[in-house]
């Protein structure tokens, strides 16, 4: 956005890139989106503020990852 | 432009980001451990606090300051680098006249600022014994509602941008879509409620360097995320002439 247009000579140095269409994304970003929160849930809240697995193994085992990471810990 | 292509740089998006991890890993094993060992002594020495279950620690602090501290930066860098890749996606020829590099490195510069530095400024990490073991609920939603927030606000400031540049050209555009930003993420930290939970007496000396510990394995995780991924998706989607010309020649007998 802050390169401003210079046809001519832009188009030769950087020839523009077509952007890729949302309906192939859509699919790719629902399924492994979602897949790669539920990671980030276990690394980050998972026995802190919620629990879905019993027990704090989950929680001591990532604890120092958590707290250096910048998520509330304990 | 097929999906082909989606799932290629979202298998590269990941691998880059377990790369940026490793390197995230190391700084926050040297930089990083040692504050958390002094604020677990700390807590030792002036609270002895156990979790409240009384019992040993399930996991020792060995294998926490390794196996798990491991653990916890890869599954997140991979899971950021994948994420990251599906936004290098939609972002590709859509915010300007970038080529994928460029494209990469500014994605992750604006991954750093939303997910991290902005809920940073309001939220920042905290050592362990800072932090009541009560309000972790009332603290995990306002964390995870600043990053959301400032993520819907990130996004909502390139959507503004691209709408002014025709009227205002690509520069002020920018700077104003900027501006905006920094407005509106100003009212939310006046908003939002602060957290203030550390202990009388707490060293300000190790909390600050605890602190640029965590800001530094944030920045080295997107700056290795931004070059490697952005190296890959170059080599991906905009391959030399040469090369091509190499691949056609190789393909042409096959097929």
């Amino acid at each position: 956005m802050a390169q401003s247009a210079a046809p001519a000579a832009a188009s030769s140095a950087i020839p523009a890139v077509a952007p890729i269409s949302l309906k192939e994304i859509a699919p790719w970003a629902l399924f492994v989106g979602i897949l790669m929160l539920v990671l980030l849930y276990f690394v980050g809240a998972e026995q802190g503020a919620t629990s879905l697995i019993s027990g704090e193994n989950v929680h001591e085992w990532v604890h120092d990852g958590r707290h250096l990471l910048g998520f509330p810990c304990h | 432009m097929n999906s082909i292509s989606v799932r290629a740089l979202l298998v590269r998006g990941m691998l880059a980001g377990l790369a940026a991890g490793v390197l995230a890993l190391v700084v926050a094993y040297l930089l990083g451990e040692p504050h958390v060992d002094s604020a677990i002594a700390f807590e030792e020495a002036h609270s002895p606090h156990d979790h409240g279950d009384g019992g040993e620690d399930p996991v020792s602090r060995t294998m926490q300051s390794t196996a798990g501290l491991a653990t916890g930066i890869l599954v997140y860098g991979v899971a950021l680098g994948g994420i990251a890749s599906l936004v290098f996606c939609v972002a590709l020829g859509r915010i300007g006249r970038f080529g994928p590099r460029a494209t990469a490195a500014l994605v992750s510069l604006g991954a750093l600022l939303a997910v991290y530095v902005v809920p940073f400024l309001k939220y920042p990490a905290n050592p362990p014994s800072v932090g009541d073991p009560d309000s972790i609920g009332k603290r995990t939603a306002l964390y995870f509602l600043m990053i959301a927030l400032s993520v819907l606000l990130a996004v909502g400031a390139v959507i503004l941008g691209k709408r002014l540049a025709p009227r205002l050209g690509n520069w002020n555009a920018t700077v104003a879509a900027g501006a905006a930003f920094v407005v509106a993420v100003g009212l939310a930290y006046a908003f939002l409620p602060s957290v203030n939970e550390l202990p009388d007496d707490f060293p300000a000396a190790l909390l600050w360097k605890f602190r640029l510990s965590a800001l530094a394995i944030q920045l080295l995780l997107w700056t290795g995320f931004g070059l490697v991924f952005g190296h890959f998706a170059e080599r991906l989607l905009a391959p030399r002439a040469g090369v091509q010309d190499g691949k056609a020649r190789t393909a042409a007998p096959a097929g």
